[in-house]
């Protein structure tokens, strides 16, 4: 059991926002470029100051400190960032990361990552997260520099670890076909406001 | 061997180069004429205050008034702290910052040394408290400037660097720990050259002094010495007092990194 409840979550931009998302399943979220999505995702994933409370598997984000939340609830943001010179230093040590169902051979984590393409960064950044093994997913546009055939990748493994880890996926995504293919709820947002679909 | 005494006439010979520089700056339409003459005029003017504010001071050699001069003393160089940093801390952060770590550096080894090594009697003796206390905050003050300034200008910079590591569970400290180091090396740069370069490339202001007030040579350098000591160990602790305390205020009680504290 690790469903993701938000209750009257807001900031200055966004909400509040209310709703759940049940163990083990996928909610879409959409809206207008400019309209909240990722400030909602940042104030989900307690990275910026805000209102409310958000529970995963019952436990409140307030109950425990900041990373061991940020550990627990995995974002996603839609552009990645890497600190240090090669991609393994960014994975945690014995990382069971499943890089070939993603299209990787395991010396990856040998590569410099100023080597990357954006769609290889894309791809690692959502392997170094789940390699973290959180218990539910915050994800911005994970598919949006990908080309048709990682993005079924992506979504194949995304799938794969909300059934195996029992996780609920919070979703960000501009393509309808996608929403209507992975998630089994749909959430809009506008404005800062949210609606149910 | 005596001093030997800069009567009224022998400045108005060196103030007149002064003058001359001002003239040939004119001449070619530098512009800077009428600094170079506001300058001369305001260091003149300044340093006689301070030569008048000293000698009330020596005379006295009262331990309140000594006080009331270090606590300005340590105002101003926290004020010059602040007025060095492109992104300021808000709501005073800065000065705060400033001012604590040059009290728990340049204060505490100055009294130290005042108390163990020095010893004049009284231990606050002015003749001495004064002069060492100035250079001490002197130098931990550019050391913790260059610090504070490098930490806050390169987290602002690696925002979303920072953020990718707290993203993926690491606290504040950890996100920030190579930025912080930095710069502390930053702050501590200018120490470890004057202390690299002195007698070689530069001979220090004090030595110049005591050595031109017919100290002997030998006694100057071991003064120096210890002058060059007191200020490694000042301006290291200071720095690293303050670089801690910005990137520590660089985040909240959730490990959040709060730029919206920096303007």
């Amino acid at each position: 059991m690790s469903a993701l409840a938000v209750d009257t979550v807001h900031t200055m931009h966004v909400g509040p926002a209310t709703f759940e998302v049940a163990a083990g399943s996928c909610t879409a979220l959409w809206g207008p470029s400019g309209s909240g999505k990722s400030l909602l995702l940042r104030a989900l994933a307690d990275l910026d100051p805000h209102d409310g409370e958000v529970r995963v598997d019952g436990t409140a984000q307030s109950a425990m400190s900041g990373p061991e939340w940020r550990r627990r609830v995995g974002y996603l943001p839609t552009e990645s960032r890497w600190w240090a010179p090669s991609v393994g230093d960014h994975f945690p040590p014995e990382s069971t990361a499943s890089f070939a169902s993603l299209g990787f051979e395991p010396d990856v984590l040998a590569w410099q990552v100023d080597r990357l393409s954006s769609g290889e960064r894309q791809r690692l950044a959502l392997l170094r997260l789940l390699a973290r093994q959180p218990e539910a997913l915050l994800l911005d546009e994970p598919t949006a520099n990908l080309d048709s055939e990682s993005g079924a990748r992506v979504e194949a493994l995304v799938n794969e670890y909300r059934a195996s880890h029992n996780a609920a996926v919070l979703w960000v995504g501009h393509d309808r076909e996608q929403r209507a293919r992975i998630a089994t709820a749909q959430l809009r947002i506008d404005a800062g406001k949210i609606e149910v679909v | 061997m005596e001093t030997i005494h800069l009567s009224p006439v022998d400045l108005s010979i060196a103030s007149g180069l002064v003058l001359a520089l001002a003239v040939v700056t004119g001449w070619l339409g530098l512009a800077v004429s009428r600094r170079v003459i506001i300058a001369a005029i305001r260091t003149t003017i300044q340093l006689s205050l301070v030569g008048i504010v000293l000698k009330a001071l020596f005379a006295a050699s009262n331990p309140l008034w000594m006080a009331l001069v270090a606590c300005v003393m340590l105002a101003v160089a926290a004020y010059e702290v602040r007025a060095r940093q492109k992104r300021r801390f808000r709501g005073g952060w800065s000065f705060g910052i400033g001012g604590v770590s040059m009290f728990l550096s340049s204060f505490a080894v100055t009294v130290l040394m005042l108390l163990t090594v020095v010893q004049p009697t009284p231990w606050y003796e002015p003749r001495y408290a004064i002069p060492l206390l100035g250079m001490m905050t002197g130098n931990t003050m550019t050391g913790i400037a260059l610090g504070l300034n490098q930490l806050s200008n390169t987290a602002f910079d690696a925002r979303a660097t920072i953020e990718a590591q707290l993203t993926l569970g690491s606290s504040g400290a950890e996100s920030i720990h190579d930025i912080r180091n930095d710069a502390i090396r930053t702050g501590l740069i200018p120490m470890l050259n004057s202390m690299a370069a002195a007698g070689v490339v530069s001979l220090p202001g004090m030595m110049t002094g005591q050595i031109l007030a017919g100290n002997a040579p030998g006694e100057a350098v071991r003064y120096q010495i210890l002058i060059m000591f007191m200020i490694a160990a000042g301006t290291g602790f200071g720095v690293m007092a303050a670089v801690f305390i910005g990137a520590r205020r660089l985040f909240d009680e959730r490990d959040r990194l709060r730029l919206d504290r920096l303007k």
